[in-house]
């Protein structure tokens, strides 16, 4: 990989973020470079969900959720009043710890993102149906039984179908919470080679408890603990040699 | 030695029990004596008029000396009185549903719920005064050809009592779609109307179905307001500006009268009372078949 190329596609400075009167992130600084895979590890409830959800505004659904501080994507404040978030959605997609497709048709589920925004011909959306299950390694399993209601595939087919679902809009960065916490050995294994497939064209940012996938599949590696980023470096630095205590002692397994 | 029951208390477990099963058994009981009443009145009904007849012939007159038992006039007000109802209570029902599911703030919701349950309990009796004295006289300015004793005004007064079931069992039916899948509209740019609708809703339907049926069932079934405003006069016409009657209203009508117990005129009653039920038994049944089917493909 070479390095000077990469630019940050996300900075974030002194990012908080609250559920009501609770903090659940303390003044997180930390740029996510393009084209690359950021793992953010950390104990249960430090914020790691949080965090990813803030990058694309998903939790503005959550009634009492706020933010202070900035996320800069492209320069651009994603928390400035003129943002447009659904823009901004379909350049930062998600994929989440439990797979979520919709309870219509293998195709149907791919064809929603294309469909809702610009009008497209039939042939268009074959087509980018058919490239975004193959990008996501799912065609071969499925490509006769592209009108079969989604919700009769397997977990980790489901979760490889969302991850065609998020690609086929054709999104920069992909945010993936826990994407495999849900899913066998089998289709995990297959998830990280699609991670690592994917890192070419896009930027993806991963959450993960397992230490392993963290180490084979991210270039850079952010620990949280209780809402703060403790520790942020090339993910062999921080597994190699961290630099603080508590990201070795977490790494190490001897807390958490 | 700890382990062992007291022999009382076993006593009385059971004896729970079988008071929790009887009085669940009550309303089985009840709709089965109900059945059977029906079954064996209608059955001396059709001893005396054949099921053809009754199917098919056009006048419904049998307190007049020249009697005919033809239910499709009877049916035929039902069904206008019904779909006017539907009509009215479908989009509006619906279209609150969505909003109070998906857009409405915890705050109005929380107003705006019970408001739409009040609706739903008020006597209707009272809705029946309301379509003839309020809502007639209203529609006659508009239609000035309007029957003091019409199917419409009826029909729209009956919509606007079941709207608070079509929203709300529908509303519940959306708001148990699991917010995930929302979440999964979301990231992939949807705006709220494209979730409500095409993700929410969809989600839903089956939930929407059946408080769709359950509306016109309670249409069908609906007697003070049609037996108040829509007149009692058996005809088979489609038009909303005349007086109709319907089942019902019918029903009403020979309880209320001094027909004399055990007549042919009598026994009207049971076979209507058997026309509603087979109605109300076939929209459940086509319910249920409904249900499963989407059951089947959205859990
Ligand atoms: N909707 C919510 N309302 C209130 N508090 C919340 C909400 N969601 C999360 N929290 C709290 O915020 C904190 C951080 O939660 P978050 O889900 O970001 O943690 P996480 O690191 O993703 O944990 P996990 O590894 O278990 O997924 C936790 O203490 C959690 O209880
Ligand atoms: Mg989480």
């Amino acid at each position: 990989m070479v390095e000077n190329i990469q630019k940050p596609i996300f900075k974030i400075q002194n990012l908080s973020a609250f559920y009501g009167a609770k903090e659940v992130l303390r003044k997180i600084n930390i740029n996510i470079l393009s084209n690359s895979v950021t793992a953010i590890i950390g104990p249960s409830g430090c914020g790691k969900s949080t965090f990813v959800r803030s990058l694309n505004r998903i939790n503005d659904l959550i009634l009492n959720f706020r933010v202070q501080g900035k996320i800069f994507y492209h320069n651009k404040n994603i928390y400035d009043k003129d943002v447009d978030v659904v823009e901004l959605r379909r350049k930062v997609g998600m994929v989440f710890q439990k797979p979520n497709p919709f309870p219509k048709s293998i195709y149907e589920n791919i064809a929603y993102g294309l469909k809702i925004h610009n009008f497209i011909k039939k042939e268009m959306i074959d087509e980018i149906v058919e490239k975004s299950l193959k990008k996501a390694a799912l065609w071969d399993e499925v490509k006769d039984n592209l009108k079969q209601n989604a919700l009769s595939l397997s977990g980790g087919q489901q979760q490889r179908l969302c991850i065609a679902r998020a690609l086929a809009i054709e999104p920069e960065v992909i945010l993936l919470d826990e994407p495999c916490s849900a899913i066998d050995p089998i289709s995990t294994a297959k998830i990280e080679e699609l991670i690592y497939e994917l890192k070419k064209n896009y930027t993806i940012i991963i959450v993960t408890h397992n230490m392993q996938q963290a180490a084979r599949v991210s270039d850079y590696t952010a620990f949280f603990l209780s809402g703060e980023l403790i520790e942020f470096g090339k993910t062999e630095e921080v597994f190699k040699a961290p630099k603080d205590r508590r990201t070795e002692d977490y790494i190490t397994g001897r807390f958490g | 030695m700890l382990l062992k029951r007291k022999p009382i208390l076993k006593l009385k477990e059971l004896f729970i029990e079988r008071l929790l099963f009887l009085f669940s058994f009550l309303s089985v009981f009840t709709t089965l004596g109900i059945i059977i009443i029906l079954l064996f009145e209608s059955f001396e009904f059709f001893k005396e008029v054949s099921i053809l007849k009754f199917l098919t012939d056009t006048q419904w007159t049998p307190l007049f000396i020249n009697k005919h038992f033809g239910i499709l006039p009877l049916l035929c007000g039902t069904f206008l009185t019904t779909l006017i109802a539907i009509c009215v209570a479908l989009p509006v029902g619906l279209v609150s549903a969505v909003y109070l599911s998906e857009y409405a703030s915890l705050k109005l919701r929380a107003i705006v719920k019970p408001i739409m349950e009040i609706l739903a309990a008020i006597p209707t009796v009272v809705y029946g005064y309301f379509a003839l004295l309020f809502v007639t006289p209203l529609l006659k300015k508009i239609i000035p050809s309007l029957s003091g004793f019409n199917a419409l005004s009826s029909g729209i007064v009956m919509g606007i009592m079941i709207i608070p079931l079509i929203s709300s069992l529908s509303e519940d039916a959306m708001r148990s779609v699991p917010m995930s899948l929302r979440e999964g509209a979301y990231a992939v740019g949807s705006n709220r109307l494209q979730v409500s609708f095409r993700v929410v809703f969809p989600g839903a339907l089956s939930g929407i179905i059946s408080s769709i049926v359950l509306a016109i069932s309670r249409a069908i079934g609906e007697t003070m307001i049609v037996a108040i405003a829509a007149g009692q006069q058996p005809k088979l016409t489609l038009n909303p500006f005349v007086p109709i009657e319907t089942i019902t209203a019918y029903i009403v009508q020979v309880s209320l009268g001094d027909t004399p117990y055990g007549t042919l005129e009598y026994r009207t009653i049971f076979a209507c009372g058997m026309t509603l039920f087979v109605i109300t038994f076939i929209l459940n049944t086509f319910s249920f078949k409904l249900k499963r089917h989407f059951l089947e493909a959205y859990e």
